[in-house]
Protein backbone atom coordinates (compact mmCIF):
# COMPACT_ATOMS: atom_id res chain seq x y z
CA UNK A 1 0.00 0.00 0.00
CA UNK A 2 1.04 3.38 -1.29
CA UNK A 3 5.13 1.64 -1.33
CA UNK A 4 7.63 3.77 -2.73
CA UNK A 5 10.26 2.23 -5.20
CA UNK A 6 12.02 3.24 -8.09
CA UNK A 7 10.88 4.70 -11.68
CA UNK A 8 11.27 1.44 -13.23
CA UNK A 9 10.13 -1.25 -10.82
CA UNK A 10 6.80 1.24 -10.89
CA UNK A 11 7.04 1.07 -14.26
CA UNK A 12 7.19 -2.68 -14.21
CA UNK A 13 3.64 -2.20 -13.31
CA UNK A 14 1.97 -2.18 -16.47
CA UNK A 15 2.36 -5.30 -18.08
CA UNK A 16 0.92 -6.18 -22.20
CA UNK A 17 -2.46 -6.50 -22.94
CA UNK A 18 -3.08 -4.54 -19.36
CA UNK A 19 -5.66 -1.59 -19.47
CA UNK A 20 -4.00 1.69 -17.98
CA UNK A 21 -6.40 4.89 -16.98
CA UNK A 22 -4.54 8.24 -17.63
CA UNK A 23 -5.63 11.48 -16.91
CA UNK A 24 -6.01 14.43 -19.23
CA UNK A 25 -3.65 16.79 -19.90
CA UNK A 26 -3.87 19.68 -17.84
CA UNK A 27 -4.47 16.65 -14.64
CA UNK A 28 -1.10 15.70 -13.94
CA UNK A 29 0.38 12.88 -16.54
CA UNK A 30 3.33 10.68 -15.72
CA UNK A 31 5.85 11.37 -18.49
CA UNK A 32 8.54 10.25 -17.09
CA UNK A 33 7.19 7.44 -15.96
CA UNK A 34 5.36 6.89 -19.84
CA UNK A 35 9.28 6.61 -20.82
CA UNK A 36 10.50 4.19 -18.26
CA UNK A 37 6.75 1.97 -19.63
CA UNK A 38 8.28 2.51 -23.23
CA UNK A 39 11.05 1.39 -22.17
CA UNK A 40 9.81 -2.37 -21.14
CA UNK A 41 8.21 -2.26 -24.41
CA UNK A 42 4.34 -3.50 -22.79
CA UNK A 43 2.46 -4.40 -26.27
CA UNK A 44 -1.16 -4.86 -26.69
CA UNK A 45 -2.41 -2.01 -23.76
CA UNK A 46 -5.73 -0.92 -23.36
CA UNK A 47 -5.42 2.86 -22.96
CA UNK A 48 -8.42 4.42 -21.20
CA UNK A 49 -8.25 8.11 -21.46
CA UNK A 50 -10.45 10.38 -18.66
CA UNK A 51 -11.49 11.28 -20.00
CA UNK A 52 -8.97 12.56 -23.59
CA UNK A 53 -5.14 12.61 -24.21
CA UNK A 54 -2.62 14.09 -25.96
CA UNK A 55 1.62 13.79 -26.09
CA UNK A 56 1.21 10.44 -23.63
CA UNK A 57 -1.28 8.74 -25.82
CA UNK A 58 0.14 9.55 -29.25
CA UNK A 59 3.72 8.52 -27.66
CA UNK A 60 2.46 5.50 -26.46
CA UNK A 61 0.47 4.86 -30.00
CA UNK A 62 3.42 5.47 -32.06
CA UNK A 63 5.58 3.22 -30.15
CA UNK A 64 3.11 1.04 -31.50
CA UNK A 65 1.85 -0.25 -27.53
CA UNK A 66 -1.54 0.26 -27.58
CA UNK A 67 -3.53 -2.54 -28.68
CA UNK A 68 -7.18 -0.55 -27.99
CA UNK A 69 -7.87 2.97 -27.69
CA UNK A 70 -10.73 4.33 -25.26
CA UNK A 71 -10.87 7.97 -25.61
CA UNK A 72 -12.97 11.51 -25.89
CA UNK A 73 -10.64 12.84 -28.17
CA UNK A 74 -6.43 13.03 -29.03
CA UNK A 75 -4.86 16.14 -29.56
CA UNK A 76 -1.98 18.13 -29.01
CA UNK A 77 -3.78 21.23 -27.94
CA UNK A 78 -2.41 24.66 -29.34
CA UNK A 79 0.71 22.53 -31.03
CA UNK A 80 -2.27 20.75 -33.43
CA UNK A 81 -3.24 17.04 -33.96
CA UNK A 82 -1.89 14.38 -32.55
CA UNK A 83 0.05 12.50 -35.98
CA UNK A 84 0.63 9.36 -34.62
CA UNK A 85 -2.69 8.77 -33.63
CA UNK A 86 -4.38 10.13 -36.44
CA UNK A 87 -1.92 8.09 -39.04
CA UNK A 88 -2.67 4.69 -36.71
CA UNK A 89 -6.39 5.35 -37.36
CA UNK A 90 -6.03 5.68 -41.11
CA UNK A 91 -4.12 2.39 -41.16
CA UNK A 92 -6.77 1.06 -38.22
CA UNK A 93 -3.79 0.11 -36.13
CA UNK A 94 -5.98 -0.44 -33.00
CA UNK A 95 -9.14 -1.18 -31.49
CA UNK A 96 -10.89 2.46 -31.79
CA UNK A 97 -13.24 3.22 -28.87
CA UNK A 98 -14.54 6.85 -29.51
CA UNK A 99 -16.34 7.99 -26.41
CA UNK A 100 -17.93 11.37 -25.34
CA UNK A 101 -16.07 12.76 -21.59
CA UNK A 102 -18.85 12.10 -19.17
CA UNK A 103 -19.43 8.58 -20.52
CA UNK A 104 -15.98 8.23 -20.02
CA UNK A 105 -16.70 9.79 -16.42
CA UNK A 106 -19.81 7.55 -15.33
CA UNK A 107 -18.30 4.00 -16.61
CA UNK A 108 -15.25 4.75 -14.04
CA UNK A 109 -17.76 5.97 -11.26
CA UNK A 110 -19.67 2.51 -11.96
CA UNK A 111 -16.39 0.69 -11.13
CA UNK A 112 -15.74 3.08 -8.57
CA UNK A 113 -19.48 2.30 -6.72
CA UNK A 114 -18.82 -1.90 -7.81
CA UNK A 115 -22.32 -1.08 -9.95
CA UNK A 116 -22.44 -2.98 -13.23
CA UNK A 117 -23.39 0.15 -15.49
CA UNK A 118 -24.66 3.73 -14.95
CA UNK A 119 -27.35 5.92 -17.03
CA UNK A 120 -26.11 8.82 -18.77
CA UNK A 121 -28.60 11.65 -20.85
CA UNK A 122 -27.65 12.73 -24.70
CA UNK A 123 -25.64 10.48 -26.94
CA UNK A 124 -29.03 9.02 -28.63
CA UNK A 125 -28.90 9.44 -32.06
CA UNK A 126 -24.87 9.90 -32.19
CA UNK A 127 -22.82 8.19 -34.96
CA UNK A 128 -20.92 6.84 -31.36
CA UNK A 129 -23.30 4.05 -31.10
CA UNK A 130 -23.25 2.67 -33.88
CA UNK A 131 -19.75 1.67 -32.80
CA UNK A 132 -19.99 1.42 -28.94
CA UNK A 133 -22.49 -1.46 -29.22
CA UNK A 134 -21.51 -1.63 -25.23
CA UNK A 135 -23.43 1.51 -24.64
CA UNK A 136 -27.15 -0.12 -24.32
CA UNK A 137 -30.40 2.08 -24.51
CA UNK A 138 -33.09 1.04 -22.00
CA UNK A 139 -36.32 2.49 -20.63
CA UNK A 140 -36.13 4.62 -17.51
CA UNK A 141 -37.56 2.27 -15.27
CA UNK A 142 -38.81 4.73 -13.26
CA UNK A 143 -40.98 6.63 -15.76
CA UNK A 144 -44.81 5.47 -17.28
CA UNK A 145 -43.75 7.79 -20.50
CA UNK A 146 -41.55 6.97 -22.86
CA UNK A 147 -38.07 7.88 -21.49
CA UNK A 148 -34.96 5.93 -23.29
CA UNK A 149 -31.59 6.52 -22.24
CA UNK A 150 -28.08 5.34 -22.12
CA UNK A 151 -26.51 3.31 -20.18
CA UNK A 152 -22.71 2.46 -19.76
CA UNK A 153 -20.69 -0.45 -18.25
CA UNK A 154 -18.20 -0.06 -15.94
CA UNK A 155 -14.95 0.33 -16.66
CA UNK A 156 -12.80 -1.37 -14.09
CA UNK A 157 -8.34 -0.46 -15.13
CA UNK A 158 -5.86 -2.73 -14.07
CA UNK A 159 -3.58 -0.28 -13.77
CA UNK A 160 -4.36 3.75 -13.49
CA UNK A 161 -1.50 6.16 -13.64
CA UNK A 162 -0.75 9.88 -12.65
CA UNK A 163 1.94 12.56 -11.54
CA UNK A 164 0.65 14.41 -8.52
CA UNK A 165 2.77 17.43 -7.01
CA UNK A 166 3.48 15.29 -3.13
CA UNK A 167 2.89 12.01 -1.78
CA UNK A 168 3.87 11.38 2.14
CA UNK A 169 6.40 8.83 3.17
CA UNK A 170 3.13 6.94 4.38
CA UNK A 171 1.52 6.70 0.97
CA UNK A 172 -1.36 9.28 0.90
CA UNK A 173 -1.13 11.82 -2.34
CA UNK A 174 -2.16 15.26 -2.52
CA UNK A 175 -4.58 15.59 -5.86
CA UNK A 176 -5.90 18.87 -5.07
CA UNK A 177 -9.19 19.27 -6.95
CA UNK A 178 -8.63 16.84 -9.47
CA UNK A 179 -11.13 14.65 -8.06
CA UNK A 180 -10.97 12.37 -11.35
CA UNK A 181 -7.68 11.20 -10.29
CA UNK A 182 -9.59 9.72 -6.89
CA UNK A 183 -11.92 8.30 -9.12
CA UNK A 184 -9.45 6.47 -11.36
CA UNK A 185 -7.38 5.22 -8.26
CA UNK A 186 -10.75 3.87 -6.94
CA UNK A 187 -12.01 2.07 -9.97
CA UNK A 188 -8.17 0.14 -11.11
CA UNK A 189 -7.38 -3.00 -9.30
CA UNK A 190 -3.90 -1.03 -8.96
CA UNK A 191 -2.68 2.67 -8.65
CA UNK A 192 1.15 4.17 -9.50
CA UNK A 193 1.80 7.26 -8.85
CA UNK A 194 5.18 9.23 -9.37
CA UNK A 195 5.29 12.79 -7.37
CA UNK A 196 7.76 15.72 -7.46
CA UNK A 197 8.63 15.10 -3.90
CA UNK A 198 7.50 13.06 -0.68
CA UNK A 199 6.67 14.90 3.20
CA UNK A 200 8.09 13.61 6.26
CA UNK A 201 4.80 14.73 7.50
CA UNK A 202 1.29 12.87 6.60
CA UNK A 203 -0.99 14.61 4.67
CA UNK A 204 -3.59 13.03 6.74
CA UNK A 205 -2.60 15.57 9.25
CA UNK A 206 -4.79 18.35 9.30
CA UNK A 207 -7.88 18.73 8.10
CA UNK A 208 -6.91 21.68 6.06
CA UNK A 209 -4.06 18.80 4.82
CA UNK A 210 -6.29 16.35 4.67
CA UNK A 211 -8.71 17.92 2.22
CA UNK A 212 -7.53 16.73 -1.66
CA UNK A 213 -6.02 13.44 -0.73
CA UNK A 214 -6.21 10.40 -1.90
CA UNK A 215 -5.56 7.88 0.90
CA UNK A 216 -2.40 5.17 0.51
CA UNK A 217 -5.16 2.57 0.72
CA UNK A 218 -6.09 2.98 -2.85
CA UNK A 219 -2.26 3.83 -4.13
CA UNK A 220 -0.05 0.72 -4.96
CA UNK A 221 3.41 2.60 -5.77
CA UNK A 222 4.83 5.49 -5.24
CA UNK A 223 7.69 6.48 -7.10
CA UNK A 224 10.06 10.22 -7.11
CA UNK A 225 9.99 11.89 -10.67
CA UNK A 226 10.93 15.22 -9.82
CA UNK A 227 9.28 17.73 -13.07
CA UNK A 228 7.76 14.45 -14.07
CA UNK A 229 4.61 15.77 -15.94
CA UNK A 230 7.28 17.61 -18.52
CA UNK A 231 6.60 18.83 -20.89
CA UNK A 232 2.97 18.93 -19.77
CA UNK A 233 2.50 21.30 -17.10
CA UNK A 234 1.58 20.04 -13.48
CA UNK A 235 -1.48 22.10 -11.59
CA UNK A 236 -0.21 24.48 -8.97
CA UNK A 237 3.81 23.62 -9.78
CA UNK A 238 4.46 24.92 -13.54
CA UNK A 239 3.37 25.34 -17.09
CA UNK A 240 3.48 23.59 -20.08
CA UNK A 241 6.28 23.36 -22.41
CA UNK A 242 5.14 24.87 -25.45
CA UNK A 243 8.47 24.95 -27.05
CA UNK A 244 8.74 21.12 -26.37
CA UNK A 245 5.09 20.09 -27.56
CA UNK A 246 5.88 21.79 -30.87
CA UNK A 247 8.85 20.54 -31.23
CA UNK A 248 7.32 16.87 -30.78
CA UNK A 249 4.42 17.91 -33.36
CA UNK A 250 6.65 18.93 -35.81
CA UNK A 251 8.91 15.91 -35.74
CA UNK A 252 6.01 13.49 -35.21
CA UNK A 253 4.31 14.02 -38.67
CA UNK A 254 6.47 11.00 -40.46
CA UNK A 255 7.86 7.56 -38.79
CA UNK A 256 11.22 8.97 -38.96
CA UNK A 257 11.29 12.28 -37.05
CA UNK A 258 9.02 10.33 -34.28
CA UNK A 259 11.71 7.70 -33.63
CA UNK A 260 14.17 10.47 -33.63
CA UNK A 261 12.58 12.49 -31.50
CA UNK A 262 12.05 9.47 -28.82
CA UNK A 263 15.46 8.65 -28.93
CA UNK A 264 16.28 11.47 -27.06
CA UNK A 265 13.03 11.67 -24.89
CA UNK A 266 14.25 9.90 -21.98
CA UNK A 267 17.52 11.49 -21.78
CA UNK A 268 15.90 15.48 -22.10
CA UNK A 269 13.55 14.17 -19.54
CA UNK A 270 16.25 13.52 -16.80
CA UNK A 271 17.88 17.10 -18.02
CA UNK A 272 14.56 18.75 -17.64
CA UNK A 273 14.55 17.67 -14.03
CA UNK B 1 -15.00 51.58 -42.80
CA UNK B 2 -17.91 50.31 -40.49
CA UNK B 3 -15.59 51.41 -37.36
CA UNK B 4 -15.06 47.87 -36.50
CA UNK B 5 -13.52 44.73 -37.31
CA UNK B 6 -15.08 41.43 -37.69
CA UNK B 7 -13.95 40.37 -34.98
CA UNK B 8 -15.71 42.72 -33.14
CA UNK B 9 -18.83 42.41 -34.75
CA UNK B 10 -18.62 38.60 -33.86
CA UNK B 11 -17.76 38.87 -30.20
CA UNK B 12 -20.67 41.79 -30.27
CA UNK B 13 -22.86 39.00 -31.49
CA UNK B 14 -22.22 36.51 -29.42
CA UNK B 15 -23.02 39.34 -26.45
CA UNK B 16 -26.17 39.38 -27.96
CA UNK B 17 -26.79 35.74 -28.43
CA UNK B 18 -26.07 34.98 -24.68
CA UNK B 19 -28.62 37.83 -23.15
CA UNK B 20 -30.63 36.64 -20.20
CA UNK B 21 -27.73 33.92 -19.06
CA UNK B 22 -26.50 33.47 -15.60
CA UNK B 23 -23.84 30.73 -16.03
CA UNK B 24 -21.87 29.79 -19.71
CA UNK B 25 -19.04 27.61 -19.95
CA UNK B 26 -16.54 28.28 -22.88
CA UNK B 27 -13.71 26.19 -23.47
CA UNK B 28 -9.67 27.21 -22.99
CA UNK B 29 -9.06 27.52 -26.85
CA UNK B 30 -12.35 29.74 -27.32
CA UNK B 31 -11.27 33.21 -27.05
CA UNK B 32 -14.14 34.69 -29.56
CA UNK B 33 -16.66 33.02 -27.09
CA UNK B 34 -15.28 33.89 -24.04
CA UNK B 35 -15.09 37.15 -25.14
CA UNK B 36 -18.57 37.64 -25.83
CA UNK B 37 -19.44 36.04 -22.63
CA UNK B 38 -16.85 38.68 -20.98
CA UNK B 39 -18.84 41.53 -23.00
CA UNK B 40 -22.08 40.93 -21.58
CA UNK B 41 -21.29 40.42 -18.02
CA UNK B 42 -19.68 44.19 -17.83
CA UNK B 43 -22.69 45.33 -19.52
CA UNK B 44 -24.71 43.61 -17.47
CA UNK B 45 -22.61 44.58 -14.76
CA UNK B 46 -22.99 48.35 -15.54
CA UNK B 47 -26.72 48.09 -16.29
CA UNK B 48 -27.24 46.23 -12.56
CA UNK B 49 -28.12 43.55 -14.88
CA UNK B 50 -28.09 39.97 -13.39
CA UNK B 51 -24.75 38.48 -12.89
CA UNK B 52 -23.15 36.41 -15.42
CA UNK B 53 -20.52 33.36 -14.35
CA UNK B 54 -18.28 32.25 -16.97
CA UNK B 55 -16.13 29.23 -16.51
CA UNK B 56 -13.22 28.66 -18.85
CA UNK B 57 -12.66 25.20 -18.92
CA UNK B 58 -8.90 24.06 -17.90
CA UNK B 59 -8.33 27.78 -16.82
CA UNK B 60 -6.91 27.44 -13.09
CA UNK B 61 -8.12 30.82 -12.26
CA UNK B 62 -11.34 31.25 -13.63
CA UNK B 63 -12.76 28.07 -12.81
CA UNK B 64 -14.83 27.70 -9.51
CA UNK B 65 -15.38 23.40 -9.87
CA UNK B 66 -14.16 21.37 -7.47
CA UNK B 67 -15.17 17.86 -8.10
CA UNK B 68 -12.88 17.56 -11.36
CA UNK B 69 -13.59 17.58 -14.95
CA UNK B 70 -16.92 15.48 -14.26
CA UNK B 71 -18.27 18.74 -12.65
CA UNK B 72 -19.08 20.53 -15.80
CA UNK B 73 -21.10 17.70 -16.85
CA UNK B 74 -22.87 16.96 -13.22
CA UNK B 75 -23.70 21.23 -13.53
CA UNK B 76 -24.97 20.97 -17.21
CA UNK B 77 -27.60 17.14 -16.00
CA UNK B 78 -28.38 19.44 -13.10
CA UNK B 79 -29.67 22.38 -15.42
CA UNK B 80 -27.10 24.88 -13.88
CA UNK B 81 -25.26 26.07 -16.94
CA UNK B 82 -27.24 28.15 -19.11
CA UNK B 83 -25.10 28.51 -22.27
CA UNK B 84 -21.92 26.60 -24.01
CA UNK B 85 -20.55 26.61 -27.58
CA UNK B 86 -19.97 23.75 -29.93
CA UNK B 87 -18.15 23.95 -33.67
CA UNK B 88 -17.26 21.17 -35.52
CA UNK B 89 -14.95 20.40 -38.71
CA UNK B 90 -18.37 20.12 -40.56
CA UNK B 91 -21.64 20.77 -39.76
CA UNK B 92 -24.65 20.11 -42.13
CA UNK B 93 -28.48 21.45 -42.80
CA UNK B 94 -30.03 19.46 -40.18
CA UNK B 95 -26.94 20.64 -37.67
CA UNK B 96 -25.45 17.18 -37.32
CA UNK B 97 -21.68 17.94 -36.42
CA UNK B 98 -19.16 16.17 -37.13
CA UNK B 99 -15.82 16.58 -34.44
CA UNK B 100 -14.38 12.61 -35.55
CA UNK B 101 -13.03 13.01 -39.45
CA UNK B 102 -13.74 12.75 -42.92
CA UNK B 103 -14.45 9.43 -44.70
CA UNK B 104 -15.46 5.98 -43.74
CA UNK B 105 -15.62 5.37 -39.88
CA UNK B 106 -13.29 4.12 -37.79
CA UNK B 107 -10.77 4.44 -40.56
CA UNK B 108 -11.16 7.88 -41.59
CA UNK B 109 -8.65 9.71 -44.19
CA UNK B 110 -8.80 13.06 -41.91
CA UNK B 111 -9.12 12.51 -38.25
CA UNK B 112 -9.72 15.03 -36.06
CA UNK B 113 -9.47 14.91 -32.34
CA UNK B 114 -12.92 13.63 -31.21
CA UNK B 115 -16.30 13.90 -30.06
CA UNK B 116 -15.10 15.71 -26.12
CA UNK B 117 -18.38 16.13 -24.50
CA UNK B 118 -20.44 17.28 -27.52
CA UNK B 119 -22.22 13.98 -27.47
CA UNK B 120 -23.27 15.18 -24.46
CA UNK B 121 -23.31 19.01 -23.88
CA UNK B 122 -25.04 19.46 -27.01
CA UNK B 123 -28.84 18.12 -25.69
CA UNK B 124 -28.18 19.06 -22.23
CA UNK B 125 -27.56 22.79 -22.65
CA UNK B 126 -30.31 24.85 -22.99
CA UNK B 127 -28.87 27.62 -25.32
CA UNK B 128 -25.85 26.13 -27.42
CA UNK B 129 -24.31 28.08 -29.85
CA UNK B 130 -22.95 26.78 -32.87
CA UNK B 131 -19.90 28.71 -33.81
CA UNK B 132 -17.43 28.28 -36.82
CA UNK B 133 -15.31 31.00 -38.17
CA UNK B 134 -14.46 29.22 -41.25
CA UNK B 135 -17.28 29.99 -43.16
CA UNK B 136 -16.70 27.78 -46.92
CA UNK B 137 -18.26 24.01 -48.40
CA UNK B 138 -15.58 21.91 -46.91
CA UNK B 139 -17.44 23.09 -43.60
CA UNK B 140 -21.07 23.33 -43.98
CA UNK B 141 -21.21 20.25 -46.04
CA UNK B 142 -24.96 18.98 -47.33
CA UNK B 143 -24.34 15.98 -44.71
CA UNK B 144 -21.52 15.41 -41.79
CA UNK B 145 -19.92 11.91 -42.56
CA UNK B 146 -19.69 11.00 -38.87
CA UNK B 147 -22.62 12.45 -36.90
CA UNK B 148 -20.65 13.71 -32.96
CA UNK B 149 -24.01 14.84 -31.75
CA UNK B 150 -27.27 15.22 -33.82
CA UNK B 151 -28.87 18.54 -33.95
CA UNK B 152 -32.30 17.23 -33.68
CA UNK B 153 -33.19 14.16 -31.58
CA UNK B 154 -37.25 13.36 -31.38
CA UNK B 155 -38.37 11.34 -28.79
CA UNK B 156 -36.25 11.79 -25.76
CA UNK B 157 -36.18 13.64 -22.70
CA UNK B 158 -33.94 16.32 -23.55
CA UNK B 159 -33.53 16.83 -27.12
CA UNK B 160 -31.04 20.17 -26.94
CA UNK B 161 -29.94 21.40 -30.13
CA UNK B 162 -28.81 24.68 -31.68
CA UNK B 163 -30.14 28.28 -30.15
CA UNK B 164 -28.21 29.92 -33.20
CA UNK B 165 -25.12 29.46 -35.43
CA UNK B 166 -22.68 32.07 -35.71
CA UNK B 167 -19.95 31.90 -38.58
CA UNK B 168 -17.47 34.92 -39.82
CA UNK B 169 -19.73 35.48 -42.53
CA UNK B 170 -23.53 35.61 -40.90
CA UNK B 171 -25.93 34.41 -38.32
CA UNK B 172 -28.59 31.80 -38.62
CA UNK B 173 -31.73 30.83 -36.74
CA UNK B 174 -32.32 27.02 -36.38
CA UNK B 175 -36.10 25.52 -36.60
CA UNK B 176 -36.19 22.23 -34.58
CA UNK B 177 -39.56 21.42 -35.99
CA UNK B 178 -38.42 21.94 -40.28
CA UNK B 179 -34.50 20.75 -39.07
CA UNK B 180 -33.23 24.04 -41.11
CA UNK B 181 -31.75 26.67 -40.89
CA UNK B 182 -32.72 30.72 -41.76
CA UNK B 183 -30.65 33.17 -42.52
CA UNK B 184 -30.73 35.79 -40.06
CA UNK B 185 -28.34 38.60 -41.01
CA UNK B 186 -24.75 38.86 -42.74
CA UNK B 187 -22.31 40.80 -41.82
CA UNK B 188 -20.95 43.42 -43.33
CA UNK B 189 -18.62 43.25 -46.33
CA UNK B 190 -20.79 40.47 -47.19
CA UNK B 191 -24.07 39.31 -49.41
CA UNK B 192 -26.67 37.00 -49.29
CA UNK B 193 -25.22 35.28 -52.30
CA UNK B 194 -21.58 35.30 -50.86
CA UNK B 195 -23.32 33.15 -48.12
CA UNK B 196 -24.94 31.04 -50.40
CA UNK B 197 -22.15 30.30 -52.43
CA UNK B 198 -20.02 29.12 -48.88
CA UNK B 199 -22.79 26.99 -48.00
CA UNK B 200 -22.86 23.71 -49.04
CA UNK B 201 -26.28 22.64 -47.52
CA UNK B 202 -29.64 24.36 -48.42
CA UNK B 203 -31.52 27.14 -46.38
CA UNK B 204 -34.31 29.33 -45.92
CA UNK B 205 -33.48 33.13 -46.53
CA UNK B 206 -35.89 35.86 -46.40
CA UNK B 207 -36.77 38.09 -49.31
CA UNK B 208 -34.32 40.87 -47.75
CA UNK B 209 -31.50 39.79 -45.92
CA UNK B 210 -30.47 42.66 -43.23
CA UNK B 211 -26.61 43.02 -42.30
CA UNK B 212 -25.91 41.79 -38.81
CA UNK B 213 -26.27 44.11 -36.07
CA UNK B 214 -23.11 46.83 -35.76
CA UNK B 215 -22.03 46.96 -32.12
CA UNK B 216 -22.81 50.09 -30.29
CA UNK B 217 -20.05 52.34 -29.85
CA UNK B 218 -20.61 51.90 -26.01
CA UNK B 219 -20.56 48.15 -26.56
CA UNK B 220 -16.89 49.05 -28.87
CA UNK B 221 -15.70 50.93 -25.97
CA UNK B 222 -15.97 47.97 -23.42
CA UNK B 223 -14.51 45.82 -25.89
CA UNK B 224 -11.76 47.96 -26.52
CA UNK B 225 -11.13 48.62 -22.74
CA UNK B 226 -12.42 45.87 -19.79
CA UNK B 227 -12.98 43.17 -22.13
CA UNK B 228 -9.44 42.95 -23.55
CA UNK B 229 -7.89 43.24 -20.56
CA UNK B 230 -9.97 40.86 -18.95
CA UNK B 231 -9.21 38.50 -21.90
CA UNK B 232 -5.05 38.85 -21.59
CA UNK B 233 -5.40 36.91 -18.58
CA UNK B 234 -6.70 33.86 -20.14
CA UNK B 235 -5.89 34.54 -24.09
CA UNK B 236 -3.14 36.55 -24.13
CA UNK B 237 -2.13 35.89 -27.66
CA UNK B 238 -5.56 36.70 -28.80
CA UNK B 239 -5.79 39.59 -26.60
CA UNK B 240 -2.47 41.32 -28.28
CA UNK B 241 -4.33 40.20 -32.07
CA UNK B 242 -7.03 42.56 -31.18
CA UNK B 243 -4.82 45.44 -30.30
CA UNK B 244 -2.84 44.94 -32.94
CA UNK B 245 -6.10 45.20 -35.13
CA UNK B 246 -7.25 48.32 -33.81
CA UNK B 247 -3.52 49.80 -34.22
CA UNK B 248 -3.76 48.76 -37.63
CA UNK B 249 -7.34 50.04 -38.38
CA UNK B 250 -6.38 53.30 -37.09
Amino acid sequence: MGEIVSLEELAAEVAPGCKLAVPADYCGVAMSATAAIIANRPNNLHVVCVPVTGIQGDMLIGEGLVGTLETSAVTLGEAGGAPRFQDAVRKGAFKLMDATCPAVHSGLIAAQKGVPFLPIRGIIGSDLLKTRTDWKTIQNPFSDDEDPIIVVPAIQPDVAIFHAPEADRFGNVRIGRRRELLTMAQAAKATIVTVERISEESLLKTEDSAAGVLPALYVTKIAVAPRGAWPLPLWGEYGVDTAEIARYAAMARTPEGFAAYMDGFARRLREAA
Amino acid sequence: MPGYSNRELIIATIADLLDGIRHVAVGASSPMPAAGAMLLRARNEMAKRERVRISILGSEEHNFFTNGGVELFDCTAQGRVDAFFLGGGQIDGEANINLVGTGDYPQTEVRWPGCFGSAFMYYLVPRVILFREEHSPRVFVPKVDYISAPGVSDGIVRPGGPHAMLTGMALFDFDKQKKRFSLRSVHHGYTAADVRAATGFDYDEPAVVPETKAPSAENLSILRGRVTEELSESYPAFADMLRGERKEAA
